[in-house]
């Protein structure tokens, strides 16, 4: 046996050896130490919501629902949708990556509010024991969306606490969205004009708009829940006369931007990894950053597609259906901008790649199911079935946890200054792609027969589908449990990254692998356009990009 | 100029760097705000719209004098916040500290104001829940009103006290001499809440006080 080659050391200074110990880490300042603050929480979150959709799944291996009741039923799905929205997915990108990332990209010393960031990974985690109190002490029972007056009167479980947790933890998102925005706008390195900022930039420029504009309506449509269980006021309460419907409004005005909160990011995540993986400048760079400002834009203009069989008018449901067809064409820019960029682009498979193309097949089934459901019609017959499960699914597990993973791989050289075991890598991508569809796909199917969420049981002749969904799960886990496992090896016992090792063309990769904890010895100032592949000699691709080559093919 | 360097985050360039991402921040921040309070209004216009007539009764049991003293308080302590923010754009220190002081009282005297309406609610059963108590058909939107008028003028009395709060800080710095006409950012933010938080109540205060005046 071969002695193993020793581990070679990291020793030029960098955020992660300039201190050490556990004060360092809870009192910095350090956007790129927060990002990974951020990272522990929402991995630990997303165990915990996982966990929760393994009970569930578990319970509709048989018609009966033999594992769980009813009520523990609705506290198992109320909870997963629970942490898993609030407390990874809307977090999961742009405060762990987005955090990290974004004054590097820019070339900035750090975020404006170093503090106020530190400030916003406490409120979350206050949150987040507000809510694991409720799940602890019982749980919740009301769904995710909190519907009155079933929520502010009748539930007899722990609305309360979990309200009051998404409440704080909202301010989270609002100050990372302040953050954000503030730091775009003033503190870019000379020359980095608008449009040369990454496309990653730009969609969370779009999210933090989202964050500022919808969370703080969310956040006192929930206050207004607690206090209506608490002090019995009663804006809500038919009974005196108050609109459950406003309810609903208001959630949903938040609550479908949000799903933008989850996807643009991831958006952005994809954007880097094709224009890198094909070596190829971006096609359509301008149309993609503004196709992002369009989503955030028209996704708060969409709600009442969650309503159409709630009792709204019918020429509002008219409207929000066209509007909701309209999110469909900067969805569609964006997609048909990557495929332009794919074209005869230098394409290689490595890991970041797998997922980002695996994001972009996810993430077309479910927006076009998405167009399913917006028409009036067709939502009626689908409306609470497993279609809907099987869609948002595609897009928050298909989209946003594939972007987020995608993104973690791609950056994670960055990170840790170490590389991760490759092979493995990519056989984990390609168990999650199958494992995801294995899991969702039989819902479009369940759905589309007629099978309701929400139901702890089901007819016997839903067994089959349900029973491979649930084998999708197992496989799904699997493709969640390794990256966790071999990234944690490579902090360690990884070989050395260097600074650039894909190559790639962004500002975060002119600095040594893990930055030092300035991000730059000196402010850059940048003189060349995002994505030049083609003009960038000083990457020294590994072979000529086609895009070089063209010009002669053509000829 | 030592005190302006200490001033400078080690992360910004230079101090009109700092400035400008101290005033965008308050004003993005602003704007969640107008957001927060966006939910409380959207919800009174339409619960208005529905019960318009409860609306009008319930509203004739406000103390419309003591509505109005507020708003003259607020805009009042709005002209000396501003005198404030002069101040310290010159580096007068005394002033500064005197234009706060009287801000803070100003916005004290809101709030002792405030809880005597309170007070005189709960006296009269005005308060939502059991022992809410209003005569004639009109009670159960009336209680509505009462929930939104609570959740409203609530709301905003808690900004207010926050309001106070901040500028209790802003006074311990300008005791201490840190503010000069080069640094004095955080004085000009803390102004631009407390306008906002003013602004609030002269929306609330018609809103609430003022829908039956006319008859």
């Amino acid at each position: 046996m071969n002695a193993p080659a020793p581990v070679a050391r990291i020793s030029h200074p960098n955020y992660l050896n300039v201190s050490y110990g556990v004060r360092s880490w809870l009192l910095t300042t350090d956007h790129k130490r927060i990002g990974l603050l951020y990272l522990v929480s929402i991995t630990l979150f997303f165990f915990l919501g996982g966990a929760f959709a393994v009970l569930i799944r578990l319970n509709l291996l048989t018609p009966q629902g033999d594992l769980v009741q009813a009520e523990t039923y609705n506290k198992l799905f109320t909870m997963h949708g629970v942490i898993m929205i609030f407390f990874f997915l809307i977090p999961s990108i742009p405060a762990v990556l987005g955090n990290f990332l974004i004054p590097l990209m820019i070339g900035a010393k750090d975020l404006a509010f170093p503090r106020l960031n530190l400030a916003s990974w406490y409120i979350f985690n206050l949150g987040g024991i507000f809510t694991l109190y409720a799940v602890t002490s019982g749980g919740v029972d009301t769904g995710w969306t909190f519907y009155t007056p079933y929520s502010s009167l009748y539930s007899n479980t722990h609305v309360v606490p979990t309200v009051v947790g998404i409440f704080i933890t909202g301010f989270s998102s609002i100050l990372t969205g302040l953050n954000f925005i503030v730091t775009i706008h003033t503190m870019r390195a000379p020359g980095m004009t608008w449009f040369r900022l990454p496309i990653f930039v730009w969609s969370h420029y779009a999210t933090s708009l989202i964050f500022i504009l919808g969370t703080p309506v969310i956040a006192i449509t929930l206050a207004l829940v607690g206090v209506e269980r608490i002090f019995h006021l009663g804006i809500f309460n038919p009974a005196l006369g108050g609109d459950p419907l406003l309810f609903q409004h208001l959630f949903w005005f938040y609550s479908h931007p949000a799903v933008y909160i989850m996807v643009l990011p991831a958006m952005g995540v994809t954007t880097e990894l094709i224009a890198t993986f094909a070596r190829k400048n971006l096609f359509g760079y301008s149309f993609v950053a503004a196709a992002s400002l369009g989503m955030a834009v028209i996704g708060f203009l969409v709600w009442g597609h969650h309503m159409f069989v709630a009792g709204q008018s019918v020429y509002a449901a008219m409207i929000f259906s066209i509007l909701s067809y309209l999110v469909a064409i900067p969805s569609a820019v964006k997609v048909f901008n990557w495929m332009a960029t794919l074209y005869r682009g230098s394409v290689s498979w490595d890991t970041p790649m797998l997922y980002g193309l695996g994001f972009i097949g996810l993430f077309v089934i479910g927006g076009l199911t998405g167009l399913f459901l917006a028409a009036l019609g067709l939502n009626v017959h689908v409306h609470d079935t497993y279609f809907v499960i099987a869609h948002f699914h595609y897009i928050m597990v298909g989209g946003a946890v594939m972007g987020y993973l995608g993104g973690l791989h791609y950056w994670w050289p960055k990170i840790s200054g170490r590389l991760y075991s490759e092979p493995l890598a990519r056989f984990s991508a390609i168990v999650l792609f199958v494992g995801f569809n294995l899991t969702f796909f039989p819902q479009f199917i369940l759905g589309y027969l007629g099978m309701p969420r929400r139901y702890h049981a089901y007819p016997p002749e839903f067994q089959v589908l349900n029973v491979l969904s649930t084998a999708g799960a197992s496989i799904l886990g699997i493709g969640y449990l390794l990256p966790m496992i071999y990234l944690i090896w490579s902090m360690r016992y990884g070989p050395v990254a260097g600074a650039n090792p894909w190559p790639a063309t962004g500002l975060e990769w002119q600095t040594p692998s893990p930055p030092p904890p300035q991000n730059f010895q000196t402010t850059p100032e940048v003189t060349w356009e995002p994505y030049d592949f083609a003009g960038r000699k000083d990457l020294k691709l590994p072979s000529p990009g086609l895009a070089e080559l063209r010009p002669a093919a053509e000829d | 100029m030592a005190e302006s360097r200490s001033a400078l985050a080690g992360h910004f360039q230079d101090l009109e760097q700092q400035r400008e991402a101290s005033s965008l921040g308050m004003w993005i921040f602003l704007v969640t705000e107008i957001m927060f309070f966006g939910g409380l209004f959207l919800a009174y216009t339409v619960n208005r719209a529905t019960h318009p007539v409860a609306f009008a009764e319930a509203s004739r049991h406000l103390d419309v004098a003591l509505g109005a003293t507020n708003t003259a308080v607020l805009i009042c302590s709005s002209l000396t916040m501003a005198l404030a923010v002069y101040a310290s754009q010159l580096g007068q220190r005394k002033a500064l500290i005197g234009f706060l002081i009287t801000t803070m009282a100003l916005g004290s005297v809101f709030l002792i104001i405030k809880g005597i309406e309170y007070a005189d609610k709960f006296r009269h059963h005005l308060v939502p829940g059991r022992a809410f108590a209003f005569s004639g058909p009109q009670a159960k939107p009336a209680e509505l009103f009462f929930s939104l008028y609570f959740a409203m003028t609530g709301l905003h009395a808690l900004h207010m006290i926050i309001g106070v709060g901040v500028l209790f800080l802003l006074l311990v710095h300008a005791w201490r001499a840190r503010y000069s006409p080069e640094y004095h950012t955080p004085v000009e933010v803390s102004g631009l809440y407390w306008h906002f938080v003013d602004i609030v109540w002269i929306f609330l205060f018609p809103l609430l006080y003022l829908i039956d005046i006319h008859r």
